[in-house]
């Protein structure tokens, strides 16, 4: 449904993007992920038809965004990082206005606007000026515009940022609402939004595109063993000694300091070969030696994990990256800061 | 692509009720009625105690070159928010990925300031048809001066239409838009200090001299030309200025 192909974006000396490309299939939710002024934006204008690529080429829907503009245009719903909509019209004349520029006929355009104020909530503020809304209620008006003329494409750039936790809960359920028929590439540079929303993920550094692929399969290819958190009460020298005999045992080293538990009780980080379980061994391990267990858990490799690692070393997996926690669960706002 | 594509006038519409729901469009409206109505009525004064006889050179002639100052005060006040606005929003973004040309914009946007300085203009007619009760003279002079500031009032809109592409600043919009409509006013009005040849290019360059004709009654088809060629380069010069986004980057 889009192709990039060796997309490149140069403004001046200065190069945005340079030989972007990548392929998303009918119907999928791609994350574009990477800090601030990586290129999502620049690349997400050029698939929208803002401006052209330097070099490259880009299709959406089969028509290339540059020799096919118009026709490109008309499949592609844009929401833009900025969200920039005229502050002088109500959101029913603005959804009105944008319905004619999308070449809706008059009964369709009156169907649809109700339509897509109905998904993002904002039926009930239609005869209010823009500039009176609440910046949550302009991002939901401009994802509604995205929305109107039924796109087959959607590229949402940042359509959460700026938002309180309840309104991105909301904007992202709407987001996974369109799964399986409309195609979709939002870009974030919250992590925890893509591992929500996204099918896979297109990461992106500097104008460059560091990995495609699925949140699970990037997890599974960086990580090069397991690890564990344990909490003994009892001598860490002691309990290594014995924790070291277990086959499959790496590596024991002390647990990262914000895991250490203020009381003094031993907190180490086991790292053990890729994909055995070997907490039922360790569990027995400390048992035996008579000391008192208090936690063991594996560690998993969140996508910020992974996302730091790809950033600092692009080649690949070499070095395994700083044992973190895994985020809790409510956790949701995880921002990136770069 | 047709002439005046359909998205044009739909970027009108928008134009139009964004200047009419806000107050400057009120306000611009009432100083230039005022002044051009001020000033018909001090010349109609003069003519009367002074003139003579000859309505185009003693009245026309003074009501158009005063009416011509209210144009040039006006129009870049007029014009100076058409892309600035939008660019300082943002929403020129979003403009540029629906279904339409640069060029429907721009002719929109053309259109929206034209329409509005016809509406601006409609009023002033006012005066002359209350002295036509009184006197009935000859309307072909007067049409050729009407012709002459819609066309002079043109010319303006694409200036300031272009300056207007080039900032997101309103007032550096209109005070660039000045600058260069107030030099190509003072161009030729001291015409000592440069070598006869040159005063004479700069003549023809010079919108007001050009309009000077029309105000006494006399259209020049090269006079009219000129106007339209002003406008149309400026109107292309836009167009590229909508285009630099492609090596300048949206922001």
């Amino acid at each position: 449904m889009i192709r990039a192909e060796g997309l490149t974006k140069q403004f001046g000396a200065f190069t945005a993007i340079a030989d972007v490309s990548f392929e998303v299939a009918r119907g999928e939710i791609v994350g574009f992920l990477g800090p601030n002024g990586a290129g999502k934006s620049t690349t997400m204008r050029i698939l929208a038809g803002v401006f052209p690529p330097t070099s490259g080429r880009a299709t959406v829907a089969g028509y290339d965004v540059v020799a096919d503009a118009r026709r490109a245009r008309s499949v592609v719903g844009y929401f833009p990082e900025r969200v920039s909509i005229y502050t002088d019209m109500t959101v029913r004349g603005y959804l009105a206005y944008v319905a004619e520029m999308k070449d809706l006929p008059r009964a369709e355009s009156r169907r649809q606007c109700d339509a897509v104020m109905q998904s993002c909530a904002v039926a009930h503020m239609q005869h209010r000026l823009i500039g009176t809304l609440s910046k949550g209620y302009r991002q939901r008006v401009g994802i509604a515009q995205a929305l109107l003329g039924s796109p087959r494409v959607l590229i949402l750039d940042e359509p959460t940022s700026g938002l309180d936790p309840e309104q991105v809960a909301e904007m992202r359920t709407l987001i996974r609402g369109l799964h399986g028929e409309r195609t979709v590439i939002l870009s974030t540079h919250i992590l925890s939004e893509v591992e929500a929303t996204c099918d896979r993920v297109i990461i992106i550094n500097k104008g460059r595109v560091l990995a495609v692929d699925t949140p699970r399969n990037l997890n599974q290819r960086l990580r090069q063993t397991s690890e564990i958190h344990l909490e003994v009460i009892g001598p860490e020298a002691a309990i290594t000694t014995r924790l070291q005999k277990i086959p499959g045992v790496l590596r024991i080293d002390p647990a990262d300091p914000a895991l250490h538990p203020s009381d003094g009780a031993t907190a180490l980080r086991i790292s053990t070969v890729k994909d055995r379980d070997l907490r039922a061994d360790i569990a027995a391990a400390v048992t035996v030696g008579g000391w008192g267990l208090r936690e063991l858990r594996p560690l998993t490799l969140s996508l910020e994990d992974i996302f730091l690692t790809m950033v600092a070393n692009p080649g690949g997996s070499s070095a395994p990256p700083p044992a973190v926690n895994a985020p809790a669960p409510d956790e949701s706002l995880h921002h990136l800061s770069a | 692509m047709r002439l005046l594509p359909m998205k044009a006038f739909i970027i009108c519409r928008r134009e139009l009720r964004s200047y009419f729901g806000s107050f400057i469009a009120y306000a611009l409206l009432a100083v230039f009625l005022l002044l051009s109505g001020y000033f018909f009525y001090s010349d109609l004064i003069y003519f009367i105690l002074f003139g003579g006889y000859v309505l185009p050179t003693g009245l026309w002639q003074f009501v158009f070159l005063d009416m011509r100052l209210c144009t040039m005060l006006v129009l870049p006040l007029v014009t100076m928010r058409l892309f600035a606005e939008e660019k300082k929003l943002g929403t020129i973004e979003l403009l540029w990925t629906y279904p339409i040309s640069d060029g429907a914009i721009v002719m929109g946007k053309f259109l929206a300031a034209w329409v509005f300085f016809l509406i601006m203009l409609l009023p002033t007619m006012i005066n002359p048809l209350i002295f036509y009760q009184f006197y009935q003279f000859d309307l072909g002079p007067l049409a050729s001066a009407y012709l002459g500031i819609f066309l002079l009032g043109s010319a303006f809109i694409a200036c300031g239409l272009f300056v207007s592409s080039l900032t997101e600043n309103q007032v550096v919009s209109a005070m660039v838009t000045y600058g260069i409509l107030v030099f190509f006013w003072f161009v030729t009005w001291n015409e000592e200090v440069a070598d006869q040849q040159i005063v004479r290019a700069l003549l023809r360059l010079s919108l007001f001299d050009r309009f000077f004709n029309f105000s006494r009654g006399v259209i020049d088809t090269r006079d009219v030309v000129f106007f339209g060629l002003f406008t149309a380069l400026f109107l292309f010069l836009t167009l590229q200025s909508l285009g630099a986004r492609a090596w300048r980057g949206v922001n």
